[in-house]
């Protein structure tokens, strides 16, 4: 089987997909958004690819009642890889314009999936972790309560509302997504020969 | 015969049908359908001003909004304050240092606001002290009293704390007029004309609004009443109302009350800054405290000065003139183009309107009648720019809507009358209830008012709210005035006797950089405890330092044994909290002072001297979360000699003493 030559217009998005890898770096990937009636203002949970930001110590302070572990950056061995796997993730889409084959932009997009689909798994992983894990001290006990945020969407965590949506980075990400398998439609569909 | 018995009792009746409909309308009359709808601010919505109002004879400040009447906050400032730890804790004990030693209570009356280019501009608001003569400059970031600076040679500073129109001085001006503190003070009450002396001061204030005692004016002996500095045009004048220009010591309400006419005296500053730097001022040695609030230590501090910089407005001419002014004037104020000077004779009947052009003109061209004690008087007539007829009785005092119209109060006669200025005719009159003292527009009496609301402060309350006995509450009042006639909208009680009080836009002071918390990392408190590791408890002979934490919701430590019989013990509380409104309180069990009441990040010391042997419970006072009622903690007190090491543990049950 012969390999295509891709578009100059497949190009062209191999390489803004590269620049929504890189920028995504430095900004939150995703948000986890707190609202309770004595946070009119809200609380924010905000991870980056290399740490995670909002009101941390604010969420840690009030998650000592239900004896939830305490979040540190350092805990999670994730911030000290991802910078480099999506770092990693816009080199290859830069290289991807010098090889210019359509093979090699289907086989990234399907590690990039793969990849979506680990992180995700890693994060519910996570969320189930802190969420169950639970002081058995604790001042606040609800029998067969647990404090998992959800993966994606919005759940009620007694007197807080939780929202686990992408942040500006995440958004980025998904935009990328998109944009290479756009390029894999355009260059398997419509660029038959 | 009959038909006319009938008749004249149908005359009689309806007779006096129209004598009772003369009556003056009651104030259920006077308000209408919709102030209901003007004055109300729906939950959870802003007002449209904020309006600092003085707490007179509580010593604080109180903050309102426009225009729902409703209470925000009671900033203490000369008077202690239990429930804030103001004037208990060590850190704010210095605060109300003075001359006199610690002094905690004060008379505050007028309060005004900074400004920049005459208009106000939201930094801090100055407050009086009429007891013992003070200025309090609260930061309006943090809403606290950030520096407090005493006036020597004063006796009361009433006039005061009026600001030129870039803040470059407050003033004060004694009421009293005393024996200068650098002279003696130990004569016959009765050579007040020979022995006593007025002082008018004049207060820098630098960028960051640290105040310095720049100057005086040292005055024949008169009482100093009320005062404004001249913007625009009359920038770098100051206008001083006085009273007892007869010099009485006694029985001033008669013998005070004689002349046709006192003065309002104008003093040229500019002229004294000439002087002072050809170095014609006398520097004499008095004794006065200046306090600062540090907010990285979270401490005050109280340094005795021994000197002040006097000016002889007699020897020094073109300082001081004295324009003749009806009555014992009262209020002095002056309109937002500099060019009105609105004198307000207590006892008269007519308001006499001053014009600056006129006043420059009469001294350039020497219209003098004489001069008092040296200090030339103009005639009224050159300086008049005329009077309003018939206004009411009483007038105290006039703001502003700029829109060319004047706002005067009149205590005997109850109302507020407004009046053009430049025609002087009177244009509307509301009654008050009762005996409306001063008055505030928001922005008033500075060069840009906001002429939306006028509030009256009332002297007497009398039946407006449910009785409370014989003391009852003091009370405002707020007028719609964005009209041609004047609407009473509400009225709404107030903390301690509110005198003169200023308003601003609520954003800008919302939005000037408001301080939630105070950082940690930031904190340079000297006995700090950044965190509970770092907390512990030491002992220094009979002193016993206590480094003590409080998070949701515990305390670090909460076991202390140890302490015994004659020890001194200072509670040094760190709030660790990083967010906003969560300050956590702390209380001791027979603490003869207050509580403290620490905010995120501040640190705060109670002192402690336990009286008795026993267990002594300590709790936070403030509902901090739903584990509040559980931040409390035990402090064990065994007698003088007792051999009870001092340890101290949060979470951890010590081993059991052998004894």
């Amino acid at each position: 089987m012969k390999n295509v030559k891709i578009s100059g217009l497949s190009k062209v998005l191999l390489l803004i997909t590269a620049v929504l890898f890189a920028s995504s770096l430095l900004v939150p990937m995703w948000q986890i958004q707190l609202e309770a009636p004595q946070y009119p203002e809200g609380l924010v949970l905000r991870l980056h690819a290399n740490k995670i930001g909002g009101d941390v110590e604010i969420i840690n302070g009030l998650n000592h009642y239900i004896g939830m572990a305490t979040l540190h950056t350092e805990n999670f061995f994730e911030f000290t890889i991802l910078p480099y796997i999506i770092g990693g993730f816009a080199i290859i889409s830069i290289l991807l314009i010098f090889i210019a084959k359509r093979k090699a932009v289907l086989s990234f997009l399907l590690l990039y999936v793969t990849f979506v689909i680990l992180a995700a798994i890693d994060f519910y992983r996570w969320n189930y972790e802190y969420g169950h894990n639970l002081d058995p001290n604790a001042a606040i006990r609800v029998p067969g309560m647990a404090y998992q945020p959800p993966l994606i969407g919005y759940k009620q965590l007694l007197n807080f509302g939780a929202y686990s949506i992408p942040d500006i980075g995440g958004w980025m990400l998904t935009f990328a997504g998109i944009l290479m398998f756009s390029i894999v439609i355009k260059e398997y569909k419509f660029n038959k020969k | 015969m009959k038909n006319k018995f009938v008749k004249a009792i149908f005359a009689i009746v309806l007779g006096s049908a129209l004598v009772t409909s003369c009556k003056p309308k009651n104030s259920g009359d006077a308000v209408s359908g919709d102030a209901a709808q003007k004055a109300y601010v729906a939950p959870g919505k802003y007002d449209e001003f904020y309006n600092f109002v003085s707490g007179g004879f509580s010593g604080q400040l109180s903050v309102y909004g426009l225009p729902s009447g409703r209470l925000f906050r009671v900033i203490p400032v000369f008077s202690v304050d239990p429930e804030k730890g103001w004037g208990y804790s060590e850190e704010t004990k210095p605060m109300l240092n003075t001359s006199n030693g610690f002094v905690p209570w004060d008379d505050l009356h007028h309060v005004e606001m900074s400004q920049t280019n005459g208009e106000v501009d939201g930094r801090w608001v100055f407050g009086n002290a009429n007891n013992t003569p003070r200025i309090a400059r609260v930061d309006l970031k943090t809403f606290k009293t950030a520096e407090i600076i005493e006036l020597p040679n004063s006796g009361g500073n009433h006039s005061s704390p009026f600001i030129t129109e870039n803040t470059e001085y407050v003033v004060a001006g004694t009421r009293f007029s005393v024996p200068a503190d650098y002279s003696n003070g130990d004569v016959p009450i009765n050579t007040y004309k020979e022995n006593f002396k007025g002082h008018i001061s004049f207060v820098k204030v630098g960028k960051e609004g640290e105040m310095d005692l720049a100057f005086q004016i040292v005055t024949p002996g008169v009482n100093f009443d009320l005062s404004h500095a001249g913007k625009g045009k009359s920038h770098g004048w100051f206008f001083f109302s006085c009273y007892n220009t007869e010099q009485a010591n006694t029985l001033l309400e008669v013998n005070a009350s004689q002349r046709d006419k006192d003065f309002i005296m104008a003093v040229n500053w500019k002229k004294a800054e000439e002087y002072i730097k050809a170095g014609k001022g006398k520097k004499q040695a008095v004794k006065y405290a200046h306090n600062k609030w540090d907010e990285k230590t979270h401490t005050a501090t109280s340094e005795i000065k021994n000197e002040v910089l006097v000016l002889d407005s007699a020897e020094l001419k073109d300082i001081c003139y004295m324009i003749p002014c009806p009555k014992s004037p009262h209020g002095c104020d002056v309109d937002p183009t500099g060019e009105y000077i609105v004198g307000s004779g207590k006892l008269a009947a007519l308001i006499p309107v001053f014009s600056f052009d006129k006043l420059m003109r009469a001294i350039k061209n020497k219209q003098f009648e004489g001069d008092y004690s040296g200090i030339p008087v103009v005639k009224y007539e050159a300086a008049l720019h005329g009077e309003v007829q018939k206004p009411g009785l009483g007038p105290l005092h006039t703001e502003f809507d700029g829109k060319g119209n004047a706002y005067t109060t009149f205590f005997v006669s109850s109302e507020v009358v407004k009046w053009d200025i430049k025609s002087l005719k009177v244009l509307d009159r509301v009654p008050t209830y009762y005996s409306v003292g001063h008055l505030c527009i928001p922005g008033g009496d500075s060069k840009k008012p906001f002429g939306k609301y006028l509030i009256a402060y009332n002297k007497i309350t009398k039946d407006r709210y449910l009785p409370t006995g014989p003391e009852l509450a003091q009370s405002a009042q707020i007028f719609d005035i964005s009209g041609d006639k004047m609407q009473l909208i509400l009225d709404f009680p107030t903390i301690g006797e509110p005198h003169y009080a200023q308003a601003a836009p609520a954003d800008l002071i919302r939005n000037n950089g408001q301080l939630k918390f105070y950082k940690i990392a930031e904190n340079n408190h000297p006995f700090v405890t950044k965190g509970e590791k770092e907390a512990k408890v030491t002992r220094k002979g009979n002193r016993v330092d206590v480094y003590m934490t409080s998070i949701r919701s515990h305390f670090a430590p909460d076991n202390i044994e140890g302490v015994k019989l004659g020890d001194e013990v200072y509670f040094h509380v760190t709030n660790l909290e990083q967010d906003w409104d969560v300050p956590h309180g702390f209380a001791v069990k027979g603490a003869d002072n207050g509580e403290l009441l620490i905010m995120p990040g501040e640190t705060a010391t109670l002192k402690w001297v336990p009286k008795k042997i026993g267990m002594y419970p300590i709790y936070c006072t403030d509902f901090c979360s739903a584990l509040h009622q559980e931040m409390q903690g035990y402090v064990r007190v065994s007698p003088a000699g007792s051999s009870v090491p001092l340890t101290w543990s949060v979470g951890t049950n010590l081993p059991k003493a052998t004894k």
